[in-house]
């Protein structure tokens, strides 16, 4: 065997001498080639065909972009505003008529307050107008310091903060506490501030039906099944629901005991906007907590602008230090925007004094509201969508004629009508394409401590008018 | 070293080759080629004279320094795990706030990481920030004296204030932050008649004439057809961006624009692609490509393609390169959404920002938005454009439908700040603000430069950063300014990169040539002192940019 070995290798290297030239050479491009194909990718992730400079600058020169923004209608509903001249207090100058207010979300009546506009004027004289800095850099002033602290005790919690911009307030409160992978429970009738700070923290959103506590507690169930399946994932998938106090969409309360106890039960936390509740419900105004007569510390954050009843500008947070806190490095609204003018702040200040030197308001506005709700029942055509104590109601079509335009081009006829006759009212405005759940079309009545029997008598009477003119 | 070369490296592709001798002009010294560029530039005729742009200086550090920034966040890592485990054995009180019993056992609220860097780090220096003021934010101001017991976990107000401080951190650009009250008299007007609230929204019954007088003056200030404002500068771009892109279009943005910029393109659902801070080379290759491989998976076309640029880059002081993007834009076809916030009024020799700095027709760009919360010293945001784009905004913008609209004396502020500037109040007072602005501006700078510290952006930049590099220095040096009665803004990480910690000046016009002096000299020494003079570019001459004939010709 060994012998015969040799003599092949010996053959071999024999038959390498004796082999032509042209031979070895093709042996050893051979050998490259199989070389190169073994240190070579021997397949390509994709079949690339890289475009020549030409055909791209001719793909360049094709290719033609949408305008930057399509054409509006000169007679789009929503390009020409009402415009109103002079303050838009009680008595309001719209498009040259003067009116009653219905519209403005000055439930208090404090945008007129003398009071107010003289602690805004001191300010004025003492701060100037504008802080020219975020909060981080300069911007906060004693006044903030002092809103801070009268906000979070009229609340009764540990602090407060507050934003330059009411919409900004809630939108940068749930992106700084819920992030990519956590979930967040809401309410279909959100309002919109909500849904934009929802899409900001990119967390999952589940919506449970409007009020509906057997959806919501199917939904952490499921959520509770969930969590069984990946436990370890579950230890660090925050959850949060996102509830309104009085929903400004319904004008109906959230039914917060339900909430609280869902909340223990589930371990989720609960971030309430009250926007439409602060300054409104309960004995001394302090929303639906105090309406229900939940302990507030159930309540993880509240939050609320300063631009509804407190006729002011800005928003603010309150509730624990250890919640409220992090907003200060975390909420976008809050670090990287101008604050407060300070003038502003000083106004909302005096209207917190307003408030809690008279919690009659209060009551006074709830009668109102109840008022409102009861004089508005029996307006053919229309119904009447919230609660008897909420200050800001809808009147919605209740028969719609299946047309979203034609419907609001009637509601606004009613409007339109009510305006001629010195009763300013509103149609709630929303972005049709942006809303999760567009809401009905609707009239939008406010209401307000300043408004007296008589006018809103006429305002009610004004209304079945037109409904029974426009609508029949 | 410094990171300017770009402007040359563009050559051979196609864009370059026209503005390539433009560049060079440009980077040569003041006024050689003027004329040239002027005769370029012909058809800017009604718009002043194109300015020669200076340079966006980026020196970078020493490699020493770079070492012992990485080894001082080491550092102060090291002892926060330290601490913290002296916390969890008890050993050291934990100050922090801490959860409620009942929810000891929910999910924890924040992560650990997060929660490790502001206990550790951030907690160490944090009383150089959100200091209290209880004055005008002008020129000087008071500060609310804070002590701490528990070494700033908690703040003590002592009631005493530091009088008169120099305040370098105000965006007070044109002084209009003051409380002189002549000059607010119509403002005050409007307090006593409309009160501070408006209590609806624009398309309810918010929309007061005042404001529509506001948007109308903002168009004739800026030259162009019609404006939009809205009540704060940051929604201005996080609410009105969703309602210009969406789904299936690009939006291509600098990578040191403003979170609010990037909130809203977030928000829009479009596909967002981020290009190296103004660099030409990298948004041409964005474009190309964009264009040429269209959508990701499904290659179909984009819908249309956004370029977001800032005026000035607020935390960097350097100027966009808008005649470069402008061409880039007409060649591609792609829009621009220009955010001027920090160069509204602060910069252009009439106060009409970047366009008219650089002498382009503001037209040309397709979205110009902007603040009233800087130059002007108010509130809120516009933005403005052909007629077309702000008519669909009233119509579609977030905040024109949810959001209540601006307070009327705000808006009688911005009124009155625009006309001082434009002169229509009678008085050469807007003018003379925005020259001192660049007279100031310019001599800072060049007098920080001489000391050797290193300085970013450009010369016309009233945003002045000057770097310190290392965490340590970045508390020793607030606290060391204000002892010596000056306000300065610093920012370390996470919102500049981890080794590049600064302070930021503020330049205003209504600081004094005795107070630039007063900070020049406190500088001087302290960067002597706590070694900030690391540029190795010290220039040794004196050059004349502050000459007061100088500016005269300029404007």
């Amino acid at each position: 065997m060994a012998s015969g070995q040799q003599w092949v290798l010996v053959e071999m290297v024999q038959a390498f001498y004796e082999a032509p030239a042209y031979h070895l050479i093709l042996e050893g491009i051979l050998i490259l080639w199989i070389i190169r194909l073994l240190f070579s990718k021997t397949y390509k992730l994709q079949e690339r065909s890289d475009l020549t400079e030409k055909e791209k600058e001719e793909l360049i020169e094709e290719w033609q972009p949408e305008p930057l923004v399509p054409p509006v209608s000169k007679d789009h509903p929503s390009l020409n505003y009402d415009v109103v001249t002079g303050p838009p207090s009680h008595k309001i100058i719209v498009n040259g008529k003067e009116c009653i207010n219905f519209a403005s979300f000055n439930f208090l009546g404090l945008l007129d307050s003398e009071r107010v506009k003289l602690k805004a004027l001191s300010s004025l004289k003492k701060y100037g107008v504008g802080t020219c800095g975020p909060r981080g850099f300069y911007g906060t002033f004693d006044v903030h310091l002092e809103l801070e602290e009268r906000l979070a005790k009229f609340m009764g919690t540990e602090e407060a903060i507050i934003y330059s911009y009411g919409f900004a307030t809630i939108a940068s409160a749930i992106p700084a506490y819920s992030k990519r992978g956590d979930i967040i429970f809401v309410d279909e009738a959100a309002c919109f501030s909500i849904q934009k700070g929802l899409q900001a923290s990119r967390s999952f959103i589940k919506y449970f039906k409007h009020n509906d506590m057997e959806d919501l507690e199917r939904l952490l169930k499921e959520q509770e099944i969930e969590d069984q399946k990946n436990p370890r994932k579950a230890k660090v998938i925050r959850r949060f629901i996102v509830v309104e106090g009085l929903y400004i969409n319904t004008a109906d309360l959230c039914p917060l005991p339900q909430l609280v106890k869902l909340k223990y039960r589930y371990k989720v936390r609960i971030f309430l906007e009250e926007s439409m509740s602060f300054g409104v419900l309960g004995e001394h105004g302090r929303g639906v907590t105090e309406h229900f007569g939940v302990n507030i510390d159930d309540i993880d954050l509240i939050s609320a602008n300063m631009e509804n009843a407190l006729a002011s500008i800005g928003g603010f947070c309150c509730g624990r230090s250890f919640v409220i806190d992090h907003q200060r490095l975390s909420g976008q609204g809050y670090c990287f925007s101008a604050s407060l003018p300070p003038m502003l702040a000083a106004a909302a200040i005096e209207a917190l004094n307003i408030m809690e030197e008279d919690p009659g308001l209060f009551r006074v506005l709830r009668d109102k509201c109840k008022h409102v709700h009861k004089a508005l029942q029996g307006t053919p055509g229309l119904k009447v969508i919230g609660e008897p104590l909420a200050p800001a109601l809808h009147l919605q079509l209740e028969n719609s004629s299946g047309s979203r335009t034609d419907d609001l081009k009637l509601l606004r006829a009613i409007v339109d009508y009510s305006l001629d006759r010195q009763i300013a009212l509103t149609l709630a405005r929303y972005l049709d394409k942006e809303e999760r759940f567009l809401p009905p079309p609707s009239i939008r009545v406010v209401v307000t401590v300043e408004q007296t029997q008589d006018e809103i008598q006429t305002a009610a009477q004004c209304i079945r008018e037109a409904a029974l003119k426009i609508l029949k | 070293m410094i990171r300017t070369d770009e402007h040359h490296s563009c050559k051979g592709t196609p864009m370059c080759h026209s503005d390539q001798k433009q560049l060079q002009s440009n980077s040569m010294k003041n006024g050689y080629h003027k004329k040239e560029k002027v005769q370029k530039n012909g058809k800017g005729d009604g718009f002043h004279q194109p300015r020669v742009r200076g340079e966006d200086s980026f020196e970078e550090a020493p490699m020493y320094v770079a070492v012992l920034t990485y080894m001082g966040y080491g550092i102060v890592i090291l002892f926060g795990y330290f601490r913290d485990f002296l916390r969890a054995v008890g050993f050291e009180k934990c100050h922090q706030a801490q959860e409620r019993e009942e929810q000891k056992d929910f999910v924890p609220l924040y992560q650990d990481f997060e929660n490790f860097y502001k206990r550790n780090l951030y907690t160490r220096v944090r009383d150089n920030w959100n200091r209290p003021i209880c004055s005008l934010p002008g020129p000087v101001f008071d500060v609310m004296e804070r002590v701490s017991d528990d070494y700033n976990w908690t703040f003590r107000l002592t009631g005493r204030t530091i009088e008169n401080v120099i305040n370098m951190g105000s965006y007070n650009y044109l002084g209009f932050a003051e409380n002189n009250v002549d000059f607010l008299k119509t403002v005050a007007e409007e307090t006593r008649q409309y009160g501070v609230g408006v209590c609806s929204t624009r398309q309810e019954l918010g929309n007061l004439s005042t404001h529509e007088k506001l948007e109308r003056l903002v168009a004739e200030f800026l030259g162009v057809e019609s404006a939009m404002a809205f009540g704060m500068g940051f929604a201005t771009n996080s609410m009105n961006i969703p309602a210009l892109v969406g789904k299936g279009c690009l939006i291509l943005s600098d990578e040191l624009n403003h979170t609010s910029l990037i909130l809203g393109a977030r928000l829009s659902g479009a596909t967002i692609r981020v290009f190296k801070h103004n660099n030409m080379q990298s948004l041409e290759k964005m474009l190309k490509d964009a264009i040429c491989s269209g959508q990701p998976r499904t290659h179909r076309a984009w819908k249309k393609i956004l370029i977001m640029v800032e005026g000035i880059y607020s935390m960097e002081g350097s100027l966009v390169r808008l005649p470069e993007i402008l061409a880039l834009k007409k060649k591609y076809k792609a829009y621009l959404y220009l955010d001027e916030a920090h160069s509204i009024g602060a910069v252009g020799p009439t106060g009409r920002g970047v366009t008219e700095y650089f002498g382009v027709d503001p037209n040309e760009v397709d979205v110009l938005m902007g603040t009233f919360t800087k130059s002007f010293g108010a509130a809120g945001g516009y933005i403005a454009g052909k007629k077309e784009l702000v008519d669909y905004l009233r119509s579609h913008s977030h905040s024109a439908v949810y959001a209540t609209a601006m307070s009327p004396p705000v808006v009688e502020q911005i009124i009155r700040a625009i006309k001082c500037i434009m002169g229509v109040d009678g008085t050469t007072e807007g003018q003379r603000r925005v020259r001192q602005l660049a007279e100031n501006t310019r001599y800072l700078r060049s007098r920080l430069k001489e000391m050797g510290f290193i300085i970013y952006g450009n010369q016309d930049s009233p945003v002045v950063p000057l770097l310190l590099y290392l965490p340590g220095k970045v508390g020793a040096f607030s606290r060391a300014m204000l002892k010596r009665k000056i306000g300065v803004v610093v920012v370390g990480f996470p919102a500049t990169p981890i080794t590049e910690a600064r302070a930021r000046f503020c330049v205003s016009a209504a600081h004094t040539r005795e107070m630039l002096d007063k900070v020049l000299q406190s500088l001087d020494e302290l960067g002597d002192d706590i070694k900030l003079k690391f540029s190795r570019h010290r220039s040794s001459y004196r050059p004349e940019l502050y000459d007061e004939t100088d500016f005269e010709l300029d404007s």
